[in-house]
């Protein structure tokens, strides 16, 4: 098993944040909307650097996304930001007909998805989010592991031209992209050659994904480890090829088990390739408050479940 | 675009409208006519005399932009980008057919040229001219923005959350126009949800109010006009029209918001409108 290691924790946030800010250098035509997190969405420079190029919308997501579909229109690159839950459940009616349908250059752009919110419980806790934005034609669903990936990401959706749709959290999470690694959408990251199972994971399960990968190869299981950064496109090919060398699959994801990654992974295989396949998910239930890493083991996303769920999986070959 | 202002010539132009919504409606078999009869002197207005727009360059960078909120009066729309040579007047006939890319309601995902939104689901145009009017600002361009609304839409609260802001950042290139028809598919806006003090509550959120007879051409042009005037905030235009504005067994009468009529139907309405 590869080594993987990280000096600082860090959050994907500010991935998001500083990555903003070097779009918007390289681009003018970058411009921020935000409905009253600044902070929380550490968006604070963007804002002082480029002050007019920042709208202010209030508590109205609605508005702000439909703002955002107006600003192409008016030629420019516009990102939103908010949490996860206000970023999509509450506003999906006007992503689904004033971006997706109507074909606009909008950038949403999510924080405090999942359970690792925390303490704030389930109102915030969106767990539905990446079901819900794959579903819609023309939107591209990313969900990055930690910092430096996040602000990659950021800027590299800006040089796409569509709908994208971009999740991350709260917490401050160990930081092994490596700085100068690019972004490709789509592209699956290959973590850890491996033969025994295919773990595909997406966002902050990925460092759980490898920390699972050092338990299972002190078992002598030889763990392949793909981090699944864009939901959608899926890269179907890399799913493939290690499905096919592996025989088994375990997904992992921060995310309901309904509508997420394990979902889209195991809809390609059933269709292509059947293989037996387990999940690393939130099993149909709300989350709770309670600090991350307590919440993370209740419902199941921690390291052992992983572990866990590639036994299974190997049973099954 | 060439502008006509003659009254006369506008009217026609909104009688040969009317004609093309009453053919499209009566071969699509379903559709709304009520509220596409009664905006057509306002769209005969902004298609012929107020937007600056070229059907040869739709996307003409310093285009006005028209946002249709109401995407159930899309008739009223397809006939007059067709009059005014956007695409060809008999592809009206393909309304809600398959593979047409005139939609029930409109869908930018079918490539019609001149359709800068999709809509259908209400209350989201108003906060797309925000958007644009700001990036129009940022620009300093002094091409302006133009949105359509119904009345029973303006029950949708994202409404006000972008009157809201139109307000805030002083957008005024944005004027909205009400077709205050004061009609809706359950029935009399007032029965269903009463919007009144209509003005009131838009000069409160920091609009400007044009009252006008939406039916009216000079009127329409007038409103216009003074809305082009206003500065430092946005304006509406609360324009009264008729539902089934020209067909006078029709006129005001809710039942067809929502209607097509017969061939038979379409044959008697066409001839009342000949008169
Ligand atoms: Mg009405």
């Amino acid at each position: 098993m590869k080594t993987y290691t990280y000096t600082d924790l860090k959050d994907t946030r500010s991935g998001f944040g500083e990555g903003l800010l070097e779009a918007g250098r390289k681009n003018p035509n970058i411009v921020a909307l935000c409905a009253d997190l600044i902070g929380s969405m550490k968006m604070d420079a963007f804002v002082a650097e480029f002050p007019e190029r920042f709208i202010q919308v209030g508590i109205a997501e609605a508005n702000m996304i439909g703002i955002a579909a107006g600003l192409t229109i008016g030629g420019k690159i516009p990102f939103t930001g908010t949490f996860a839950n206000f970023s999509t459940g509450r506003v999906y009616d006007q992503i689904r007909q004033s971006v997706a349908y109507s074909q606009k250059n909008v950038k949403i752009c999510a924080s405090h998805a999942g359970l690792t919110l925390g303490e704030d419980g389930a109102t915030h806790q969106i767990l539905e989010d990446i079901g819900l934005m794959k579903m819609l034609p023309n939107m591209v669903v990313i969900n990055t592991c930690d910092f430096s990936q996040t602000k990659a990401a950021t800027i590299a959706i800006a040089d796409y031209n569509g709908p994208v749709y971009l999740r991350f959290g709260r917490p401050k999470v160990p930081d092994f992209t490596p700085k100068d690694q690019i972004f490709e959408i789509g592209k699956a990251i290959m973590l850890n050659e491996g033969k025994d199972v295919s773990i595909f994971a997406t966002g902050h399960l990925v460092w759980t994904a490898i920390e699972a990968g050092a338990i299972l190869a002190e078992k002598g299981i030889d763990a392949e480890i793909i981090n699944i950064h864009t939901i959608k496109p899926l890269d179907r090919e890399a799913v493939l090829k290690s499905a096919a060398k592996t025989r088994c699959v375990v997904t992992a994801e921060e995310h309901q088990m309904n509508g997420g990654l394990g979902d889209s992974i195991a809809q390609l295989l059933s269709r292509e390739m059947p293989t037996p396949l387990e999940m690393v998910a939130v099993d149909d239930k709300f989350g709770e408050s309670g600090i991350p890493e307590d919440l993370m083991v209740k419902y199941g996303l921690s390291t052992p479940d992983i572990v866990n769920a590639v036994m299974r999986a190997i049973v099954r070959k | 675009m060439n502008k006509i202002s003659s009254i006369k010539d506008l009217q026609q132009i909104s009688k040969n409208i009317r004609v093309n919504i009453i053919k499209m409606l009566a071969e699509a078999g379903s559709g709304h006519l009520g509220g596409s009869l009664g905006l057509a002197d306002v769209f005969a207005c902004l298609y012929f005399n107020i937007l600056n727009h070229n059907s040869e360059n739709p996307e003409w960078a310093d285009r006005d932009r028209l946002i249709l909120s109401i995407g159930h009066v899309a008739p009223v729309l397809y006939a007059s980008l067709a009059e005014a040579g956007y695409f060809p007047k008999e592809e009206l006939l393909t309304l809600r057919k398959l593979n047409s890319r005139l939609q029930g309601h409109p869908g930018r995902d079918h490539g019609l040229p001149g359709l800068e939104l999709s809509a259908g689901s209400l209350g989201q145009g108003l906060s797309v001219a925000v958007g644009i009017a700001l990036a129009a600002k940022s620009d300093k361009k002094d091409w302006r923005i133009y949105t359509i609304h119904g009345d029973g839409e303006l029950q949708e609260g994202s409404i006000w959350e972008a009157a809201m802001s139109a307000a805030h950042y002083h957008l005024d290139n944005i004027t909205a126009l009400i077709d205050r028809n004061f009609c809706q598919i359950d029935g009399r806006t007032s029965d269903v949800m009463e919007l009144e003090p209509l003005a009131d509550k838009w000069k409160s959120f920091g609009w400007e109010v044009i009252n006008c007879n939406g039916n009216n051409i000079q009127e329409i042009l007038d409103a216009y006009s003074k809305a082009k005037t206003i500065k430092e905030k946005p304006s509406v235009i609360i324009a009264q029209t008729l539902m089934g504005k020209g067909i006078s067994s029709i006129e005001n009468d809710y039942h067809w918001h929502g209607k097509a009529p017969s061939k038979e139907e379409a044959e008697n309405f066409i001839k009342q409108l000949m008169k």
